[in-house]
């Protein structure tokens, strides 16, 4: 009985991911220095577009306790605010408790709107 | 009409005759023997020292948990725990149920008094060593009490599902996640999937009405049971004192009704900031948003979340929230064996260094908490 107990404890399997990509919107409504979240799969992800109208994605769920984080457009960062954590633009961990940087995305530009996808 | 008459017994008689109250103790105390409870309660006594006023504060956290199960039950009647309708049904309960706003209020209220004052509780029963032998399993379920409140209030958070809650649940689930080897696994059961969704909702909901009270039955009763069966600790130096230097209260009925005096100010002050502070209940969560600037967690999470948020990424190679995790754990144990581990006499060398480490902990959790709720 002990078995069966702990395994009805751990959930079945749910569908798979299909959604390999999304698209986020049009680079003409997205603005340099800025950041946008949206859903890719059942993760939240974080568009962030950079002063030089460069774009870069990540997962947005800090590597330190799972809250999703944010672009701060004053300081030209991504932040989490849960615990102050800090990330530069490219997703690398500057500051605060993260222990590694974010998990990228990739971007590509199709017919003048933004994809992201998983990587490979 | 003489004949009624006849049948009254005479007045001498009729005085004799046990009032109604009377008769339905002596139908009980027959069967069930009160006189020898009675006894036993007036046999009780309780010292009556500067530190007597420390001897309220149990009482006053089993009042507090009264509470909690009443105003819990009829939230009951109303709470849906689901995601799409918890934070509806929350917000229904405090618009359009008759005194909803008051029954929430005081819930949460209750619950912020009921973990301070087992605080004050397991504080005091430490600085008055009311732990020795043979009390050493009475503070063990005691500290296991306190840990439960936590989780009551830890599960009952997320039933509101703001998005305060929903990140506080994330932060707090992950950071069991971080425990070695069983932490993953941990974390899955208690999330019900990878991430916090409706499944954690529903697990959280039966933890927090359903396995959290039960639990909670059993190890009160035995620490109610183990503080009747042995008496209250008397304090330093009182078996010494002659006798009639022992300033002493019987339990039943004097400190008893001194007891229920509190918990009626008690009451009253809950009813007070309950009806001038409501509690606020949030925006919905939203899983896909961020999350929100100057999130904190309930005031007594404050000192661990502060601890985390200065534990640097990696000490050498091991992750810093796993350093947090086990430095955490290693402070609860010792905290949970402090009976074990004080076996000194009285007013030895090595009760003062308690004393110290008792006050440095005490000192640390109170500031790490006031830091944790001041800095950005």
């Amino acid at each position: 009985m002990i078995y069966p107990t702990l395994r009805f404890l751990f959930p079945p399997e749910g569908p798979p991911i299909l959604e390999k990509s999304v698209n986020v919107g049009k680079v003409a409504d997205i603005p340099p220095d800025s950041g946008q979240l949206f859903r890719i799969g059942n993760k939240p992800g974080l568009l962030v577009r950079d002063a030089a109208g460069q774009f870069r994605a990540h997962i947005a769920i800090c590597t330190h306790l799972d809250c999703t984080v944010q672009f701060k457009a004053d300081e030209s960062i991504i932040w989490c605010a849960c615990h102050n954590g800090r990330y530069n633009l490219q997703g690398a961990n500057i500051a605060g408790p993260p222990p590694r940087p974010l998990d990228p995305l990739d971007v590509t530009i199709k017919a003048d709107e933004v994809h992201v996808s998983f990587p490979g | 009409m003489s004949h009624s008459q006849d049948k009254t017994p005479p007045a001498q008689l009729r005085d004799k005759r046990p009032d109604p109250l009377a008769r339905m103790y002596g139908w009980a105390n027959e069967r069930y023997q009160l006189d020898g409870l009675i006894k036993f309660l007036k046999s009780k006594e309780v010292p009556m020292t500067r530190a007597s006023i420390w001897y309220y504060a149990g009482g006053v956290a089993l009042f507090l948990f009264v509470i909690q199960v009443i105003t819990g039950i009829l939230l009951l009647m109303y709470y849906v725990p689901t995601t799409d309708q918890a934070y509806d049904s929350v917000q229904y309960i405090m618009a359009k149920v008759h005194f909803g706003w008051l029954v929430r209020s005081m819930h949460a209220w209750s619950a912020n008094l009921l973990i301070l004052l087992a605080f004050t509780h397991m504080f005091s029963v430490f600085f008055m060593r009311a732990y020795r032998r043979p009390r050493e399993l009475t503070w063990v379920t005691g500290c296991v009490l306190l840990g439960l409140c936590m989780a009551f209030g830890f599960s009952g958070y997320l039933l509101p599902w703001n998005e305060l809650a929903f990140f506080a649940t994330k932060v707090g689930t992950d950071i069991a996640g971080e425990l070695p080897l069983v932490g993953p696994l941990f974390l899955e059961i208690m999330r019900g999937g990878e991430d916090v969704t409706g499944a954690t909702l529903s697990r959280f909901f039966g933890l927090h009405v359903a396995i959290l009270p039960g639990i909670m039955t059993v190890v009160l009763g035995l620490h109610l049971l183990m503080i009747q069966r042995q008496g209250m600790s008397k304090p330093k130096g009182w078996s010494s004192l002659p006798h009639s230097q022992r300033r002493a209260m019987p339990f039943f009925p004097q400190f008893a009704l001194r007891d229920m005096l509190l918990w009626f100010v008690v009451l009253n002050a809950l009813a007070a900031v309950a009806v001038f502070a409501p509690m606020h209940l949030g925006h919905e969560a939203d899983p896909f948003a961020p999350a929100p600037a100057g999130i904190r967690p309930e005031w007594y999470f404050l000192a661990g979340y502060q601890a985390l948020k200065w534990l640097p990424p990696t000490v050498g190679p091991i992750n810093g929230e796993l350093i947090g995790v086990i430095g955490m754990g290693i402070v609860g144990l010792l905290v949970l064996f402090v009976p074990f581990i004080d076996r000194t006499p009285e007013g030895g060398p090595r009760r003062r260094v308690l004393d110290i480490a008792g006050f440095i902990f005490l000192t640390g959790l109170i500031l790490l908490t006031v830091l944790g709720h001041v800095l950005e």
